[in-house]
């Protein structure tokens, strides 16, 4: 079977898990459950994308099949705005309240923190990206320690609500929000397709890249801004999940067994939107909202993550 | 006509390459040999843009490498460095039309394929071009490399020891077609090795460096010499003739 009937099987799953997930168990109030169910799918289509595209472009970025985004530490940086708001104002305050203000403070802040960090290492001569990801690396372990000494210092009530936070739910999404993630994707989507054809002689190596003809620094340092803005995006909506890439990608990489971006990228994508449907429907019908999809996610992840480390002396 | 003029490049204040200046005609093979840490690499990297370099001018042409695009650059120059990890999983036959980029922009046309196909049969590897990178010999993963250099058509090939880690055999395999790229398809390869006896051999032109600076540069009898490798290499080389080839016995 190739790559291509592959990718149209996972197209079909997913449509037909979306309608499963919308239409189980339709009963009551149809009115008010559809709506929420579609834009619960809406999010989560947006997310899965944005997560499994973005990590399928820093892999190949980097050469590496087990770096995910989450290494330049926006997740981090995440918990702590979202600690440091609670720690600074009350989990009352306007800004936790209010999602609205809260998804463009964090997105702000993960964005600029970005740009600062490319700006500083690409200055020089010396831009090599491995040092890059090792700032990003102390950086996010900084922030999370910074984290957890705030978290130890708020009211036990505050820290239930900084906790929440640390898992992402689509159980309670905004729908503003939603359209205006949408909206920024896309246009993400846009500006990133100048650089499409690129992707596939990146993944050969930076200097069969430039070899073959490729602006290596011009173009990697704007993938690697487009990937900062679609994780900030996603984890902005509905939490840190950037995990859920590092396994997606390698399930389309060792599933479809071809270097094609063109269908690594829809692969992922679609296992990534079959993996955050199935993970929340689960959520609701199983677990009936005891545990959030993202518990799911990083067990079944980190399960194979093991099982990566395990067979990594095999090629692939 | 690759120019060199007046290259310096320093590494945390140790110098690798100290002002070297150097004219390469076309349609010659040129050798760079010298010492580890003599800056050969480097040198070759710099001609083809893989690094910066830290003063001088480096002219293609007449063209300043700096100044060129990069994808008019790639149509015109092609490099092969000493360590060919890809870890993705290719086809001799994918990584050849990998090649084909500067032209096509990853949409190969048919007469993008016809070249792959030329390269394919050039280098010998048609019965095998469906096989799987990580499945062949290092002979035939070197020999798919330069297949996709050469379906990278460019006037001006840089080789940065491409004999590493081969046998006789193969090794003698690349260099007669290395030779037959410049005397059939009128190439210009620039090549590292560190073989002296292949230089030797197969190439119109020797250039000697060592710290960073050229020792000697000229016909290849010129370099071939005894008191010019004491030079270079400090070491007494004795040079005998066989078969018209100047052979360098340094073994015993």
């Amino acid at each position: 079977m190739g790559y291509k009937k592959k990718t149209i099987i996972l197209a079909v799953i997913t449509v037909l898990l979306a309608l499963l997930y919308i239409c189980y168990d339709l009963k009551g109030n149809i009115g008010y459950i559809l709506p929420r169910r579609i834009m619960k799918v809406v999010a989560i289509i947006l997310t899965g994308s944005a997560i499994a595209f973005s990590t399928t472009v820093f892999m190949t970025i980097t050469n590496n099949r087990i770096l995910t985004p989450s290494i330049l530490g926006l997740d981090s940086l995440y918990l702590l705005i979202q600690t440091f708001i609670i720690f600074m104002f009350g989990s009352q305050s306007l800004v936790m309240m209010s999602s609205n203000i809260n998804y463009f403070v964090s997105i702000g802040i993960m964005v600029l923190f970005s740009l600062v960090l490319y700006r500083f290492l690409f200055k020089g001569e010396k831009n090599n990206i491995y040092f890059l990801l090792l700032i990003g690396m102390i950086l996010g372990t900084f922030f999370g320690s910074f984290t957890d000494f705030m978290q130890v210092l708020i009211d036990p009530n505050e820290f239930m609500v900084a906790r929440d936070r640390m898992f992402a739910s689509v159980n309670n999404v905004n729908s503003d929000l939603v359209y205006l993630s949408l909206g920024l994707i896309v246009l993400a989507a846009i500006y990133f397709m100048r650089f499409y054809k690129y992707l596939d002689v990146l993944a050969l190596g930076k200097h069969e890249a430039i070899n073959l003809g490729v602006p290596y620094d011009y173009v990697v340092k704007r993938l690697l801004i487009i990937v900062a803005i679609l994780i900030s995006i996603a984890t902005a909506l509905i939490g840190p999940i950037t995990f859920l890439g590092l396994l997606v990608v390698n399930v389309a990489y060792e599933f479809l067994k071809t270097y094609r971006h063109f269908y690594l990228i829809i692969g992922s994508v679609l296992i990534s939107i079959i993996a955050l449907l199935g993970g929340q429907f689960l959520v609701e019908e199983i677990f009936t909202f005891e545990t959030t999809v993202s518990v799911i996610i990083n067990f079944v992840g980190g399960v194979y993550f093991i099982y990566l480390l395990l067979k990594e002396n095999k090629s692939w | 006509m690759v120019d060199i003029k007046g290259v310096f490049k320093t590494y945390n204040q140790k110098s690798v390459i100290d002002g070297v200046s150097l004219t390469i005609e076309k349609g010659t093979i040129t050798s760079f040999i010298g010492p580890n840490g003599a800056g050969k690499s480097t040198l070759i990297s710099m001609i083809s843009r893989l690094i910066t370099k830290d003063e001088g001018v480096i002219t293609i042409d007449g063209e300043d490498i700096t100044k060129a695009k990069n994808n008019e650059l790639a149509k015109k120059i092609s490099i092969l460095k000493q360590s060919n990890a890809i870890n993705l999983r290719l086809t001799i036959r994918e990584l050849v039309s990998f090649g084909r980029f500067p032209y096509s922009q990853g949409k190969l046309k048919k007469d993008d394929w016809e070249k792959v196909d030329e390269a394919i049969d050039y280098m010998e590897l048609r019965e095998i071009q469906d096989k799987y990178l990580d499945e062949l010999s290092g002979g035939q993963r070197q020999r798919a490399h330069i297949a996709m250099v050469i379906a990278q058509d460019t006037e001006y090939i840089l080789l940065d020891e491409p004999l590493n880690n081969l046998d006789m055999r193969h090794s003698v395999q690349i260099m007669k077609t290395l030779r037959r790229l410049v005397d059939e398809l009128d190439k210009t390869i620039l090549i590292v090795i560190h073989d002296i006896n292949f230089a030797s051999c197969y190439s119109d032109q020797i250039v000697a460096l060592k710290n960073g600076k050229i020792v000697k540069q000229g016909p290849t009898c010129d370099v071939i010499d005894e008191c010019v490798l004491k030079d270079i290499y400090d070491m007494d080389i004795d040079i005998k003739k066989i078969n018209d080839n100047r052979i360098c016995v340094f073994y015993a």
